[in-house]
């Protein structure tokens, strides 16, 4: 079976878990910007957690089923349309041959998933199906959607069991607010930055800038200030650069001083910026939840107590799927 | 080069977050530092830790990605901690490489009408061309003397990155040698691909097309990046360069440009490159007289 594109939207784009192993050669992990989101959809239509979906940016898609299909629609809040009739969200839906999905505005938030039972079924390329725009790779052709597209939909797993529950109860979605506070760990270059600096960075108030995609997301504020110093041959004449270096996945530079860029899943994977610190892996969804305008925080947490929030958050998710007697 | 002092000198450890181990090396640019860093990833690598899920050498630095649910942070800093001692203490300075010629034509037409759209408020001297502005830092006579220097002696693939494929380059030549050229005061939004270009001390080419802010000298002939794997140098991996391959640039005109389109449109086209063996000693003792040997290994395919 297939969805045919009438309408691509602004960005969808097809995403699973992303791919690891080839960050070396400069291939970004990719895969959905809000993780938990997607991963819910999955199992509310029977999937496993690693199904592809199709990851919907501000504006989605208009699209039609050619066979009759089982659908959820997860993550920011919009309003869903069957055949231009209000459906739910964070809820599985059944669509029939020939329906048409369509989408209203969205009302907070960036991206939502749409998941379908059998999962998004293009290739998998390096291990992933997700989109790496850049390098024209994985997805479906490499690039974002297009009308007139036909997107594969894969076989049910488990001869298609569904779970004993439809609906995401409401403490099990996320929160999709105007303001944020984001744990980071300090590290990897804040000893470049001035006192003064660091501490613009933890105590200021930072919005989101509209400069913000499946790359990163540039902040504008207070601003810090560098260290001046010799630069060290190769680095570059401003005091913010280093010799090129690998990029820490949720890891924050601050070129020039002026405007933190934090990476995230489809981020180059190196160059000549220092970073000063990492949003721990736990709040990388919450970052990617974060739509223009966001006044955030950024609160210095210890790689210890990032580890405990890495594992409150696997709890959580598996928490989530028990609900809904769906099998991770 | 710099002194060996610094494969003696102890990395510096640092995490990006919950995932990443970040190892500098040395916080300024030399072969050394680059030679420990490739080291340290290949040994890492061989040692096969359970949990080690990407392991990125960079120009003077490491980094290094792990599930932190499969392998203790203490324990991989311990683990590559270990790797550094024993490696300070080894005589073996060798690394297994290959030499490759990568055909560029310099001073190319499609370089040159990009450039031409980023010239007031991104580039130091909007009238003139990238390569003059190169040739005028770098005290060089001109633009051909510039270019000469540039392919004469073969550069080092010193990290891969940025983007898929992208190699960063570090010639191997005396630092007071080295070609050092600012980058754009203020990146472009675009460059062609495969454009061959330069930011600080370090060469690059593009691998797609895209933003950047190294200056702009040439268009690398053909493919180092192929999703699609046609050609035969792909076959085994879309991404043609590795850390620690040896880059030999040959100058060719539009004809031979043609030529070579020519063949990679028929699918017969192969880059000339054989293996060898890198010895850090020899191109510290004697970089130029070592690259002569290295260079020469070409001329027997």
């Amino acid at each position: 079976m297939a969805f045919e594109i009438k309408s691509p939207g602004l960005a969808t784009t097809v995403q699973d878990q992303g791919r690891k192993g080839h960050y070396n050669v400069g291939i970004p992990q990719s895969g959905s910007m809000d993780q938990y989101s997607a991963e819910l959809g999955n199992a509310l239509v029977g999937n496993s957690a690693a199904e592809a979906v199709l990851e919907c940016t501000y504006l989605g898609p208009v699209l039609v089923t050619d066979q009759d299909a089982v659908i959820a629609i997860t993550g920011a809040p919009v309003e869903v349309k069957v055949n231009g009739e209000p459906a739910a969200q964070w809820a599985r839906l059944r669509l029939n041959a020939g329906d048409e999905l369509s989408f209203g505005v969205i009302r907070g938030g960036t991206r939502y998933y749409i998941a379908v039972q059998g999962g998004i079924d293009v290739p998998k390329v390096l291990g992933s199906r997700s989109t790496y725009s850049l390098g024209a790779l994985g997805g479906f052709k490499g690039r974002k959607l297009e009308a007139g597209d036909r997107i594969p939909v894969g076989t049910p797993l488990n001869g298609g069991a569904l779970p004993g529950v439809d609906t995401v109860p409401d403490e099990f979605r996320p929160v999709f607010a105007k303001e944020q506070t984001v744990r980071i760990v300090l590290g990897l270059y804040d000893h470049r930055l001035t006192e003064e600096g660091l501490d613009n960075l933890l105590t200021g108030e930072w919005k989101v800038t509209p400069v913000a995609d499946r790359m990163g997301l540039r902040y504008s504020g207070p601003g810090v200030k560098w260290k001046e110093r010799e630069q060290p041959f190769g680095a570059g004449s401003d005091p913010s650069n280093i010799v090129d270096a690998g990029y820490a996945v949720g890891s924050i530079q601050i070129p020039g001083g002026t405007q933190p860029i934090i990476l995230h899943r489809d981020a180059v994977s190196g160059g000549g910026y220092a970073m000063v610190a990492t949003v721990i892996s736990a709040d990388m969804d919450l970052v990617a939840r974060a739509a223009p305008a966001t006044t955030t925080r950024f609160m210095a947490i210890s790689q210890g107590e990032a580890l405990l929030a890495r594992k409150e958050l696997a709890q959580r998710t598996n928490d989530a799927w028990a609900v809904l007697g769906a099998t991770r | 080069m710099s002194s060996p002092a610094t494969a003696r000198q102890e990395a510096r450890y640092t995490w990006g977050g919950d995932e990443f181990l970040f190892v500098e090396v040395s916080e300024s640019m030399s072969l050394v530092a680059n030679f420990k860093v490739m080291s340290m990833a290949t040994r890492l690598a061989a040692a096969g830790l359970e949990g080690v899920e990407d392991i990125c050498p960079a120009n003077a630095s490491l980094l290094v990605r792990f599930d932190p649910d499969v392998l203790p942070p203490s324990a991989l800093e311990e683990s590559v901690r270990s790797i550094e001692r024993d490696l300070t203490h080894s005589h073996d300075q060798t690394l297994e490489s290959r030499i490759i010629e990568v055909p560029v034509w310099y001073d190319d037409p499609f370089t040159a009408v990009v450039a031409e759209r980023f010239r007031e408020g991104f580039h130091q001297e909007p009238g003139g061309t990238d390569i003059d502005y190169a040739a005028k830092v770098n005290n060089l006579k001109d633009a051909a003397e510039f270019i000469r220097r540039h392919h004469e002696q073969p550069w080092l693939v010193s990290m891969v990155g940025f983007v898929a494929g992208l190699p960063f380059l570090f010639q191997l030549v005396d630092r007071d040698k080295q070609l050092e050229v600012p980058k754009y005061l203020s990146p472009r939004t675009d460059t062609p691909k495969l454009t061959v270009g330069h930011g600080g001390c370090f060469g690059c080419i593009y691998s797609v097309r895209g933003a950047g802010g190294y200056q702009m000298f040439g268009v690398a002939a053909a493919p180092i990046f192929d999703p699609e794997q046609t050609l035969d140098d792909f076959k085994d991996f879309m991404v043609f360069f590795r850390p620690g391959d040896i880059v030999k640039f040959k100058p060719v005109a539009e004809d031979e440009y043609n030529k070579i389109q020519e063949q990679i449109s028929a699918g017969t086209f192969r880059y000339r490159q054989v293996p060898v063996t890198f010895e850090l000693s020899k191109a510290l003792a004697d970089a130029e007289g070592y690259n002569q040997e290295l260079m020469e290994a070409l001329n027997g395919i």
